[in-house]
């Protein structure tokens, strides 16, 4: 917990890999992003929470255009999101989602869900595509739902096939949008022990939770969103123990004493 | 009890619908798909053709778009269809004609099964990078299919009893075949019978066989 801390103050702030300027949507009258400024480093973790319609999760699907925005800046890795077409394809290949419905595809066997990208995309032959699929269910470990249906897998498989699905792509950043908020509790923690192993692995993510766990001991920064804002942003010790806004400490005080 | 079939290709004429009802099933369902992709493409001015192609065509009577193939397309415009003998053309305008009406409610059946696919299949298909058509054809029509094959049986079955309608134009299937019987033999009510019974033959095994497809093939979630 303290090396991932020590490694996010080594890096150089040149190496912004997601910067957000100035962003801003609203969903009808609701301005549900406001001038959001926000810059990830490579490598970096940042978990972002808040309450219910604070606009986290709009902010975690605008970094991969699921969601457009109505003025400011998104760039990854120094080029602008494009609007439409391939170029947004090409973008969102290099960002991996992970959602809080899982969404594998329903029609296709674990291992088809972690090869289709691959294939289709990265024009990968098939026997490379299978060999990595395999490695990477190894990884979060459910090498032995292969050929199933997702259907038939637990939540917190399927949550570990999307996250290796995620992964075939070699993504430059990982956003995970509630990735354990779907989940049956006694699943959540299969689920966060592989994105710590990611996060120690040097995966740059974005973490739309609410297991204050994970983000006290794998994020390198919190964010507290509230009402469309980055309200708040600090390492997250300082941030569980001594937060500075007055929203932030409401927030904490009601869900910290369960 | 049965002479009065003598004289009259009943099974050729039988054979004739199932070939008309098999490739207007195959044209219609081609055309179709392409129709519900345009329906819920991005292109403003292709969801603008599919809605408006959609509109038309299914409000226009089958009998006039068969004889417009007829009358309007062959002697009016000189379609030939690639045939100057009167029957092929006949046959193949009225395969035309049901592909273009018929794919109007395989495009609506479709669509609808569009919708039964849940969002989050298309974001996490556009998410790992995959464009439009690659989403719409690896991820969300596979599925869609599957939750329609129940509704494309009940245009399927709608087809095969509407190819009597090429009749208009002379096409020498079973509807043609069985006016001809009744205007020259005395046994009316049987004959309507034996007709009757035929279509049931035909249509009956494809929606029993389409309700054991749609069971097997239902995606779970």
């Amino acid at each position: 917990m303290t090396e991932v801390s020590v490694t996010k103050d080594a890096v150089p702030a040149a190496d912004d890999l997601v910067v957000l300027k100035n962003v801003n949507k609203h969903f009808g009258a609701l301005h549900v992003l406001q001038d959001i400024d926000l810059t990830i480093a490579r490598g970096e973790v940042v978990v972002v929470i808040g309450p219910s319609g604070s606009g986290k999760s709009t902010l975690c699907r605008a970094i991969n255009r699921l969601e457009t925005i109505e003025s400011g800046t998104i760039s990854i890795d120094g080029k602008p999101l494009p609007a439409e077409g391939k170029e947004l394809a090409r973008l969102r290949a290099d960002v991996g989602m992970v959602f809080q419905s899982f969404n594998l595809f329903a029609h296709k066997t674990v291992l088809e869900n972690v090869t289709l990208g691959q294939l289709k995309v990265r024009k990968a032959d098939k026997k490379a595509a299978e060999e990595k699929a395999r490695a990477l269910l190894d990884r979060v470990g459910v090498t032995a739902q292969a050929d199933k249906y997702p259907a038939q897998l637990s939540g917190g498989q399927q949550q570990r096939v999307a996250i290796a699905r995620a992964l075939a792509m070699d993504p430059k950043v990982m956003l995970f949008d509630e990735p354990t908020s779907a989940l049956d509790p006694e699943m959540i923690n299969e689920v966060l022990e592989v994105m710590q192993q990611l996060a120690r692995d040097g995966m740059t993510m974005i973490v739309v939770t609410h297991e204050m766990g994970f983000a006290r001991s794998a994020a390198n920064r919190v964010v507290f969103m509230a009402d469309g804002k980055i309200v708040e942003e600090a390492v997250p010790d300082q941030f569980f123990s001594n937060p500075r806004s007055d929203r932030a400490k409401d927030f904490l005080s009601k869900i910290l004493h369960h | 009890m049965f002479d009065f079939l003598e004289g009259y290709d009943v099974l050729g004429a039988f054979w004739t619908t199932v070939q008309l009802t098999i490739l207007s099933a195959v044209g219609s369902l081609i055309w179709g798909t392409l129709l519900a992709a345009m329906r819920v493409s991005p292109v403003p001015l292709m969801r603008g053709f599919g809605t408006a192609y959609v509109h038309i065509v299914r409000n226009i009577p089958l009998t006039v778009i068969i004889v417009f193939t007829s009358l309007g397309l062959a002697d009016i415009f000189g379609v030939t269809m690639g045939s100057r003998d009167f029957d092929v053309q006949g046959f193949r305008l009225a395969v035309l004609g049901f592909v273009a009406y018929t794919a109007a409610f395989v495009c609506e059946a479709i669509r609808s099964g569009i919708n039964t696919v849940p969002l989050g299949q298309a974001e996490a298909a556009r998410a790992i990078g995959l464009n439009f058509s690659q989403t719409l054809r690896l991820v969300v029509l596979p599925q869609a299919f599957r939750s329609v094959i129940g509704p494309l049986a009940n245009v399927l079955i709608a087809l095969t009893k509407n190819t009597t309608v090429a009749a208009a134009i002379g096409v020498a299937e079973a509807a043609l075949v069985m006016k001809e019987m009744i205007e020259n033999e005395a046994q009316v009510l049987l004959i309507a019978a034996v007709f009757a019974f035929g279509f049931v033959v035909l249509t009956l095994p494809t929606g029993l066989i389409f309700g054991w497809l749609s069971k097997r093939l239902a995606v779970k979630r």
